[in-house]
């Protein structure tokens, strides 16, 4: 329990200083909440322009044939989908809440770096703004899938150099917000809070973080090559030259796993930090969590090539990936194990948040489950490049990441706000949302078993009915999103009217310093630290 | 954790976002000149006068802030944490070149010379070629081109390398050097020792560029001589590089020094740049071993 003494109230005259007047406050702004804001509100922009370019992939392959768009633009579709919503909506989201909630959570004053954080989501707007430009050229966007293999994607157009030069932004930025996450975790926590009562939530991000500043490089590393590979003579890929193109699939690989559990650690973050609140229990196993946390990053790093069981290995490389993957299973069920033991017993309520997030738990482990079927390479040997690739990481991605992306939002909106969101409508978009996610992407792992490949605009007609399917669950899901925008904005305009009280939710104020602090949260909080820091969930 | 009360939150940056503009202009310049465009140069050259303006004001920004007396002991730490951990992001990216010299050296040229799994990949590209290191590949390639028998001199260890490792390394300790002067108090050494270790910086620059124009006009080692022209040159190269923004860095605390800058408990400024120097020094080490040596 606690009492925490926050006097955020309290101000001298240094610190009395509101935000700057007009657009250029968001400009100029090294304020967390600001920055997250930004974050948060581009995110979510970026979600919608690769939910658009979902739609296109869906819509060409409603049924068999091609009917709206060409080959090499519905190549383009997917590969810059995938850039979009990885590099543009589901990092940056997490990024958002950790620019808001670790310093609320931590009872610091802001991020220890302000200006770094400012210049982070510049250099984000800067990549994104590279990637897009691709669309209009000469050629087309890359269109060889978001790996971006050589020597397929040496073929791309006038929007290779740009593609490449906007993964080196968008890694700046990545770093840059990893670093500030880093210091101001290690070095701005409030007297009290020892690294093992910070919220997993905080934890999370400490160890996402640092998967960051170990992979941005790599992939930094990776494309460079592909610049001077195409432009500068150099073989790095290149066999006639003594180079290899599976070096870049060793490369890549080595920054993609990490990649993914990059979306995912922050994911579980905000999962262990909203089921307690609505199980009305603390965490079940707090530092089991934190330890299977890291061991999930450790093994990150050394489980790459499952991705390249086909690409002819040594057997023994096959051997070692296959196992080492398995292993991840362990302390990936363990969290699972973790969330469901919260909930044992617990007064559950059902907010949307809540919904949001046991939905995660449950789809979550589906895509866990498919993951573990092609870690034995023997039967990765079949799934490979099929639609049942883009079932399993649609599944850890989508009723995952974005889920809890959602969830955050419903969860941390009336504290952002200070205004109640529309429970009515917050569960209408989540049933929508929860029953055609499945719709869309369950059929998916029939047609990858069945063996559809994926990245095809065409396909064989004994595909047709899944696909039609898979297609129509496609259009429902991205229509209710739509809810989800209103929702966002009706609740930043004033929601139900209703006035929330600080802890928004029933004794938020045991999980978390955030509930300790007015709704809507201030413009600087803790400019002197909190002392009392809440135990519950230890 | 006790002065909480003075960290210094500063409330208005104009410089970040003038170093994305800067750098994004540079970027896109860059990738405009090489699909031929003409508005490439111009472009790139925009943008890097921007992102110069920039790092000069953002540089006098916070050195008048620190001379000010701004940064508590808490900000300073977090400063330190930000250079520790960008120059972890920086080892990294030295790893990816480092690795993939490992693995063609290792792995796939063997390979290509039939070792192993690749005994068919032997048969069906090029049967004629036994794998040997250095080696251009089995097309020979010069200037990125296949020849019939075209050969190039690769870089030996010693000469020039090995005088450039003396000079990285007496720079290293003529920096460690400078500190002492700056933690005693002793400003005239710290201003010899900066010196000395900025004209060992830019002395091995230039012993660098030279070696790479010997390599350029006499030897056939080039960017495009296959996959030791392409570790060589990409390894040396962004080390280069390196060694000339570490000399930047330095040349700036060396100017700020001789203004009466920073004091024996108060010198972030300083470390940062030696620890960056350090890396630097770490850096060549392995390239020494790995590219020149062995
Ligand atoms: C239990 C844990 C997991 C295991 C054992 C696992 C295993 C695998 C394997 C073996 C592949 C390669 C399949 C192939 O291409 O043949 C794969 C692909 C993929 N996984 Fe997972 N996975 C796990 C969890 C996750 C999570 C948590 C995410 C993301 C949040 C994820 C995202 C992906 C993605 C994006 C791909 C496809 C990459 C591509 O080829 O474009 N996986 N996974
Ligand atoms: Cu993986």
């Amino acid at each position: 329990m606690s009492a925490v003494i926050a006097e955020h109230d309290h101000h001298d005259d240094d610190h009395a200083h509101g935000p700057e007047k007009g657009l250029l406050r968001w400009i100029v702004t090294t304020n967390h909440k600001d920055i997250g804001t930004l974050y948060l509100v581009f995110a979510l922009t970026m979600f919608f322009v690769g939910g658009a370019m979902a739609m296109v992939i869906r819509a060409e392959l409603f049924e068999p044939g091609l009917q709206f768009v060409e080959p090499q633009f519905f190549n383009s579709m997917t590969t810059m989908h995938a850039l979009v919503m990885v590099f543009g909506a589901v990092m940056p989201g997490f990024v958002g809440l950790a620019n808001w909630m670790i310093p609320m959570m931590i009872g610091a004053p802001d991020m220890a770096l302000p200006r770094m954080n400012n210049m982070s989501f510049w250099m984000l707007v800067a990549g994104v703004l590279l990637l897009a430009s691709t669309l209009f050229m000469e050629g087309g966007a890359p269109a060889s899938g978001w790996t971006l293999y050589p020597p397929l994607v040496l073929q791309t157009g006038k929007a290779l150099p740009f593609a490449i030069f906007s993964v080196h932004l968008l890694g700046i930025s990545s770093i840059m917000g990893a670093i500030n996450i880093i210091a101001t975790i290690f070095n701005m926590r409030a007297p009290g809070m020892t690294l093992m009562k910070m919220p997993l939530f905080v934890w999370t991000w400490l160890i996402t973080a640092f998967l960051l500043i170990a992979v941005m490089p790599v992939f930094a590393g990776a494309v460079t090559m592909l610049l001077t590979d195409k432009f500068f003579e150099t073989s790095f890929f290149n066999a006639a030259g003594g180079g290899d193109p599976v070096l870049y699939q060793h490369i890549f690989w080595f920054f993609g796993h990490p990649e993914v559990y990059i979306m995912i650690l922050p994911t579980f973050g905000v999962a262990s930090t909203i089921i307690p609140v609505f199980a009305r229990k603390p965490l079940f196993g707090y530092s089991s969590m934190v330890y299977a946390t890291a061991s999930i990053a450790f093994l990150s790093f050394i489980v790459w090539a499952h991705h390249m069981f086909t690409v002819g290995m040594p057997i023994a490389g096959e051997l070692y990936f296959m196992y080492a993957t398995m292993l991840i299973a362990i302390p990936t069920g363990v969290k699972v194990f973790n969330w469901t033991a919260t909930m044992w017993k617990g007064s559950m309520t059902f907010e949307t948040p809540m919904l949001f997030s046991i939905a995660f738990v449950v789809l979550f482990t589906l895509g866990g489950f498919t993951g573990l079927m092609m870690s034995i390479a023997p039967s990765d040997f079949q799934y490979h490049d099929t639609y049942f690739i883009v079932a399993h990481f649609h599944y850890t991605l989508v009723p995952a990441s974005v889920f809890i992306l959602m969830a955050a939002g419903y969860y941390w909106l009336p504290k952002w706000t200070g205004h109640m969101y529309n429970e009515k409508i917050g569960q209408l978009h989540f049933w929508l949302s929860a029953v055609s996610v499945n719709i869309l992407f369950f059929p998916q792992h029939f047609l990858g078993l069945a063996g559809m490949p994926r990245r095809i605009p065409d396909y064989a007609v004994q595909f047709a009915d899944w696909n039609m399917i898979s297609s129509i669950g496609g259009f429902i899901f991205g229509a209710s999103q739509l809810l989800f925008l209103y929702i966002v904005i009706d609740t930043v305009r004033g929601g139900t009217g209703e006035k929330v009280s600080d802890e928004v939710w029933e004794d938020a104020h045991k999980h978390g310093l955030e509930w300790t602090l007015p709704s809507p949260a201030p413009y600087h909080t803790f400019t002197t630290p909190p002392t009392v820091i809440p135990t519950e969930h230890i | 954790m006790s002065s909480h009360d003075t960290y210094y939150i500063p409330h208005k940056a104009t410089w970040p976002v003038m170093a994305t503009a800067g750098l994004m202009m540079f970027l896109a310049g860059f990738a405009n000149y090489l699909n031929h465009s003409s508005i490439g140069s111009p472009m790139m050259m925009i943008g890097f006068a921007i992102f110069i303006v920039m790092l000069a004001g953002w540089f006098t920004l916070q050195a008048t802030e620190s001379e000010s007396g701004m940064y508590s002991t808490q900000v300073g730490i977090s400063f330190r944490m930000g250079m520790m951990w960008f120059i972890f992001s920086e080892v990294m990216f030295f790893a990816v070149f480092f690795g993939s010299l490992w693995y063609t050296r290792n792995l796939s040229v063997p390979w290509l010379g039939g070792e192993g799994i690749g005994a068919a990949t032997k048969e069906l590209l090029w049967p004629e070629f036994e794998a040997h290191w250095p080696t251009n590949g089995p097309a020979k390639l010069i200037k990125g081109m296949p020849t019939e028998d075209g050969e190039f001199e690769p870089m030996g260890a010693f000469g020039l390398p090995l005088l450039n490792t003396l000079i990285l390394l007496t720079s290293g300790v003529t920096c460690t050097w400078a500190h002492h002067g700056l933690l005693a108090g002793h400003r005239e050494q710290l201003i010899k020792g900066l010196i000395a270790t900025v004209t060992l910086g830019f002395l091995f620059v230039a012993f660098q560029a030279f070696e790479y124009h010997e390599a350029y006009t006499e030897m056939g080692l080039t960017l495009g001589s296959g996959i030791y022209g392409s570790t060589f040159f990409m390894l040396t190269g962004f080390h280069g590089f390196h060694v000339c923004v570490g000399a930047i860095i330095l040349s700036v605390v060396l100017f700020r020094s001789s203004k009466g800058h920073f004091k024996p408990e108060n010198h972030f400024a300083f470390e940062a740049a030696a620890w960056y120097w350090h890396f630097v020094d770490v850096v060549w080490l392995g390239l020494f071993v790995f590219v020149y040596l062995i």
